[in-house]
């Protein structure tokens, strides 16, 4: 573990991609910026622009229009950054799978680092996944 | 002459200059997200945090560059941006060190040095190629020329006060009376002047050049890595350095006495205090609304303490 791992683990500037979310995993993570949980403890910050993010949540079940938009985000966050795929949808499609619209998971079109299952997940399951993805950085994964 | 080159060199690189800024400002700006935090009932970051977040940019992350962009603007704004901040801080810190080594003339040039950081966001936005950037630089254009001019009216009263000298050192020395925020026109001036810094900053009621609920990150959305670094290093400069040229301005600079020192941190905790607890409890004004409140507002505000500090109040 050196100095560059646990500067990276320690200051992860997000950015939220919402691929067709039913908006319930993006209030739960506007959950975690309040007072009961407070992320930015550890660092995490909301993001405006993707440019400056580390992580990209993505919420939602990848619908065949997102699929080039989060391709795009993705080239376009700066390296080395993360992906954390949200919720039931994110991870697995969930209640979209057999859906005409929703061809493929998440992790067949970018590589995705931790997986936080729920729908939506709860925000002490939203992190102790970011504890995973901090442990993961320190293990020294190139994102 | 090459020993009083490196003399220079160190005090903008290292003691007053650059590196203490940079080093000073982080935590200034720890001490603000702190704030924040315990104002909105959250424990908020570690000191360490503003410390790894820029040295994360800057040595560990990917800088990209827009396709088609002109590198040299693109590049280089940061670059001018956190020199002109580090330079206007070693202006200031090394005036209010030794009163006596500035020269005539030196407030405007250090009003001019305040001007760049924000002339060197709206050039890298506009090179960036982002519709949305030129839309915060636009903005950005807009809220400068909405501030400027008060900030420059309320910066006169301390001038006439220290009997019409446009010489930092002076205007301190010249307090060792009393304070000018002392007097009727020198308190009317320093609200008028807070209320530009705060512009000037770019805090919360007047952050719509970067507004992130709005255009996302606005001048900055183009900046990634290093670039973003430095300029983030070149905000905390500034938010570092400002509460003590007001210092110097209106509480009479700093003192070398321990009692002074005392009464220094406790001033400059106050103005700081002042300028988050502003951030905190305010929404975001529109533009306009932003124009209005300093021409129609703070401007004649201070044109009042211009007059009362002729007429000697």
């Amino acid at each position: 573990m050196g100095i560059k791992e646990k500067i990276l683990s320690r200051s992860i500037y997000v950015f939220h991609v919402s691929s067709g979310s039913c908006n319930n995993c993006d209030i739960e993570l506007l959950d975690c910026l309040t007072p009961r949980y407070d992320i930015e403890r550890f660092g995490i910050v909301l993001v405006g622009s993707v440019r400056h993010a580390d992580a990209l949540f993505c919420t939602g079940s990848t619908n065949r229009l997102c699929v080039p938009r989060i391709k795009k985000l993705y080239e376009q966050m700066p390296k080395p950054g993360f992906i954390v795929a949200w919720g039931a949808c994110g991870s697995s499609r969930g209640l979209f799978k057999d859906s005409y619209n929703t061809d493929r998971p998440l992790d067949e079109v970018i590589p995705v680092d931790i997986y936080i299952p729920g729908c939506p997940p709860k925000p002490e399951a939203i992190i102790a996944g970011l504890v995973k993805l901090k442990e993961k950085i320190l293990a020294g994964k190139k994102g | 002459m090459s020993a009083k080159i490196l003399e220079y060199i160190f005090l903008f690189l290292i003691f007053p200059g650059f590196l203490f800024s940079t080093t000073m400002g982080l935590m200034v700006c720890w001490v603000d997200r702190k704030i924040t935090a315990r104002l909105q009932w959250r424990v908020g970051p570690p000191w360490y945090q503003n410390f790894f977040d820029v040295l994360k940019l800057l040595l560990y992350k990917e800088t990209l560059i827009p396709e088609g962009v002109s590198r040299v603007l693109f590049l280089g704004m940061p670059l001018l941006a956190a020199s002109s901040a580090a330079l206007a801080s070693t202006i200031i810190l090394v005036i209010n060190g030794a009163p006596f080594q500035g020269f005539m003339g030196d407030l405007i040039v250090i009003i001019y040095l305040l001007m760049m950081p924000s002339i060197a966001i709206m050039l890298g936005a506009f090179a960036s190629r982002n519709p949305l950037a030129s839309l915060g630089a636009s903005r950005e254009m807009k809220l400068m020329l909405a501030y400027e001019l008060p900030f420059i009216l309320s910066l006169i009263v301390p001038i006439i006060k220290s009997g019409y000298a446009i010489k930092l050192g002076s205007i301190i020395t010249q307090q060792s009376g009393g304070f000018i925020a002392g007097s009727p026109s020198g308190v009317i001036s320093f609200i008028t002047a807070l209320l530009c810094v705060q512009a000037k900053l770019g805090f919360v009621p007047f952050d719509m050049p970067e507004a992130e609920t709005e255009i996302m990150g606005g001048t900055y959305i183009e900046y990634s890595g290093k670039a973003l670094g430095i300029f983030k290093i070149a905000k905390a400069i500034m938010f570092f350095m400002l509460p003590i040229l007001l210092i110097s301005l209106y509480f009479g600079g700093i003192r070398s006495s321990v009692d002074g020192l005392v009464k220094n941190v406790l001033q400059y905790l106050l103005i700081l205090v002042l300028i988050i607890v502003i951030k905190n409890t305010n929404p975001r004004v529109r533009i306009d609304q932003a124009v209005k409140f300093f021409w129609g507002l703070v401007t004649p505000a201070a044109a009042i303490a211009i007059v009362l500090a002729y007429l000697g109040h």
